[in-house]
């Protein structure tokens, strides 16, 4: 993980601020490490160490205990994302319809490999375990945007509308 | 009151293929044409035919529109809504009959179904807990609490035969009874609610979620009074965020309405629900694993025993089902155990869910009672296999589960049956794949995510699983040997042995199961290094057949490596030392005088 590149943090008075706020209304819960992590993430889309630093300071609790917690889950990431996050199914209804390939076809029209970044910022990619839309499969989403039922040659047309 | 009501399916599927847009175009073209209080539209839940979504029903007449796009709208507005014609061209051609329209319950796909745990799903505002009441919701809750003693509503629930619909078919009503009886301190007890549906192409719990949220909350909070707690958690999939947002609006609907909270139904009775988020770890739908994650930790599993019922959440005793399991309580109540018990099989009662999936012609999700056969679910209810292409094995139980051949077409699905024949129930998906899927690419692709999601706890998940991958791996690259393969059945013992939670004891069934029906396949690349259904790549070569080549040169042309030649109008030869396999030659001829073996 640690060779990937990344860019310096670069979090804002207020995003701490916001982030103070949903500790102090969830410290008092029990297992409140999860939701606050969460949270955290939606505040600065990800989880440096200088965020997950906060968190143990304020819940009183050992850095590597966020730490551990944080890079078990597949959701939380140590990296930021992509301007356009790019998640291609690989579900078992995905892949025996071909995402695997739709997979490899972005991979090497983006240069970047699963979890990693474009230079500019502006795509990354992801293989998900099954959003759930097996009826459309194959499918990819990019952000929030879903694409079903598709082939290969789909994958430059969906790209050209983020360039 | 309005005169017509059209309902759009709401659920991630439809969503997926744009029924967002068609509610927001309906409601504007109902509104432009003045039928604003005339007719009402609905968001509903699931309707199971993900395949031919976005689905629009208008009823009193029970028109079922398939596939609507926008454009369609207009249309279907000023026809149907107003003037009373139903448009025959859009509808789902399985409900159009040569004298009129066919009920939906008579076509194929509907007609052996029997909906419990589905029952409200693509039929009510999940919403709206209204809608809930008026379709019998939270009667089973006020009759527990006004008419029943916990002991009564566990000796029904134990009755109805009900057994675990997460995959591993432990009796409900004995989980319950396990809870109840251990009264050390009287203190706090807790339920949970297993919604993190980690098996890839199973959705059945996401679409009772999406489709009838309350009734999740009310069979919880049948279950706290039975088990003697207060508090319940709901640990959903952040994957689901419909899902997630119709739960949010669930709880806080039934707290409104004291449903939830203190004094339930006036009685002393007093139950809330919380709901915690996943962050995506399959492992996490372990029970144990699954506490371990709401406690705010890793969620690594616990060993077991002690069983959760003794000593689970925050070590407090604590019972976990999941979401399908809780959809069917309220019916048990409802209608008692007898009726439940007399669907089903002997040791396996009422219905199941399964998302079908893969190549099947109606991917969905259907409820059958349990015994009916994998070739009725596939050939009848699932419209067969796309492009007349042969059924060669049926998966389910995901990760944990195992293939089913065509030999076992006409075997009763219930839990006993599935793990006789090597596979098991699983969650419910059911993935569907013919000739031109590999089994040992299956099996391999199975492995890459145990060993992904393997939490890394215990060595024989953590290592045996990677070493399978790696032999699996050797495989499909002709690189094995026969030894191999007896290896890998022996490390498969192994871990089934020795693993600490269900992740890994059941990882290896996908390799067992694919070994012990397709064992040929897997020879076939040990030996002659040859993938029978055409699929790993490094066994593959790609040849022009020099009668049919016309030398168009547009494979050439498309060639990435360059590996093709040959002179114009003559014809081509693939250099097989430069040929990388990627198939762009295969699918450019227009004369079909490429193939691969």
């Amino acid at each position: 993980m640690s060779s990937k590149n990344t860019v310096p943090f670069a979090g804002t008075k207020a995003q701490e601020e916001q982030l103070l706020q949903v500790i102090s209304e969830n410290k008092e819960e029990r297992g409140a490490l999860m939701p606050i992590l969460q949270h955290a993430q939606e505040i600065y889309g990800y989880l440096p160490i200088e965020v997950q630093t906060i968190i143990a300071r304020e819940l009183d609790i050992p850095l590597e205990k966020v730490y551990g917690v944080v890079t078990f889950y597949s959701q939380f990431s140590l990296f930021p994302k992509g301007k356009y996050k790019i998640s291609v199914c690989l579900g078992t209804a995905c892949y025996v319809k071909g995402s695997g390939d739709i997979f490899n076809k972005l991979s090497e029209t983006l240069a970047i490999d699963s979890g990693e970044c474009t230079a500019d910022g502006k795509f990354s990619l992801d293989a998900c375990r099954c959003i759930g839309a097996c009826g459309l499969a194959p499918v990819l989403t990019v952000n929030d945007d879903v694409y079903g039922r598709l082939t290969v040659d789909d994958v430059d047309g969906i790209l050209e509308k983020y360039v | 009151m309005y005169r017509s009501h059209v309902l759009v399916c709401g659920g991630t599927g439809c969503t997926s293929s744009g029924s967002e847009e068609i509610i927001q175009a309906l409601q504007a073209e109902i509104d432009k044409n003045g039928l604003t209080s005339e007719v009402s539209v609905v968001k509903t839940g699931c309707h199971g035919l993900c395949a031919l979504g976005p689905i629009m029903i208008v009823y009193p007449e029970a028109s079922f529109y398939s596939m609507v796009k926008v454009e369609d709208i207009p249309e279907i507005v000023s026809e149907h809504l107003l003037k009373g014609r139903v448009v025959t061209r859009l509808l789902y051609n399985e409900t159009v009959t040569e004298d009129g329209m066919k009920s939906l319950s008579d076509t194929a796909f509907y007609k052996k179904q029997h909906r419990i745990a589905l029952r409200n799903c693509g039929v009510i505002n999940p919403e709206n807990i209204d809608e809930y009441i008026g379709t019998d919701g939270y009667q089973a809750l006020g009759k527990v609490l006004t008419e029943m003693t916990p002991d009564e509503v566990i000796q029904v629930v134990l009755d109805s035969g009900l057994r675990g619909r997460g995959g591993a078919g432990f009796p409900t009503g004995r989980k319950w009874q396990m809870a109840r009886n251990f009264v050390q301190d009287g203190g706090q007890k807790y339920v949970c609610c297993n919604a993190d549906e980690g098996d890839p192409g199973a959705f059945m719990d996401r679409s009772v979620l999406e489709g009838d949220p309350h009734v999740v909350l009310e069979a919880m909070t049948i279950a706290g009074y039975a088990i003697g707690a207060s508090q319940g958690y709901i640990y959903v999939r952040a994957e689901y965020p419909i899902a997630v947002e119709r739960l949010r609006i669930a709880i806080g609907q039934a707290r409104e309405y004291g449903l939830l909270g203190n004094n339930i139904f006036g009685t002393d009775f007093s139950f809330d629900i919380d709901l915690r988020l996943g962050a995506g770890a399959f492992v996490c739908g372990e029970e144990t694993a699954l506490m371990t994650s709401i406690e705010g930790n890793r969620g690594e599993p616990r060993p077991r025993p002690p069983f959760p019922a003794v000593k689970g959440l925050f070590a407090r005793p604590t019972i976990l089902n999941n979401v399908e399991t809780y959809a069917n309580i309220p019916q048990i109540i409802l209608h008692g155990a007898n009726w439940f018990a007399s669907m089903g099989t002997e040791k396996s009662k009422g219905t199941k869910v399964f998302a079908l999936g893969g190549k099947i012609n109606n991917t969905g999700l259907v409820e059958i009672p349990m015994g009916t056969t994998l070739r009725e679910v596939i050939e009848e209810i699932g419209g067969g296999i796309p492009d007349g292409k042969k059924f060669k094995a049926a998966q389910t139980g995901g990760p944990s589960g195992g293939c089913i051949p065509a030999e076992h077409y006409d075997v009763p699905i219930d839990y006993d049956n599935l793990l006789a024949i090597g596979s098991m129930m699983g969650s419910g998906g059911l993935i569907v794949m013919d000739e031109d899927n590999c089994m040992v690419d299956i099996a391999k692709f199975f492995l890459e995510f145990t060993v992904d999601e393997s939490c890394g706890k215990c060595t024989p998940c953590r290592v045996g699983t990677k070493r399978m991958y790696e032999m699996l791996d050797k495989i499909t690259k002709g690189q094995a040997t026969l030894e191999d393969l007896d290896k890998l059945e022996e490390l498969c013992y192994y871990i089934k042995e020795n693993a600490l939670c269900g992740l890994g004891q059941t990882a290896p069934n996908p390799v067992l199961s694919t070994l012990r029906y397709f064992r040929d396949e897997y020879v076939a690349h040990v030996v002659e290094k040859r993938c029978p259904a055409g699929v790993c790549k490094a066994l593959l070569s790609y040849t022009i057949d020099a009668d049919k080549c016309k030398g168009c040169t547009l494979c050439a042309r498309n060639c990435p490596a360059n590996a093709i030649t040959g002179a114009v109008k003559e014809p081509h030869v693939i250099d097989q030392s430069k040929c990388i396999k990627c198939g762009a030659c295969m699918e450019k001829c227009r004369f079909s005088a490429i193939s691969k073996k």
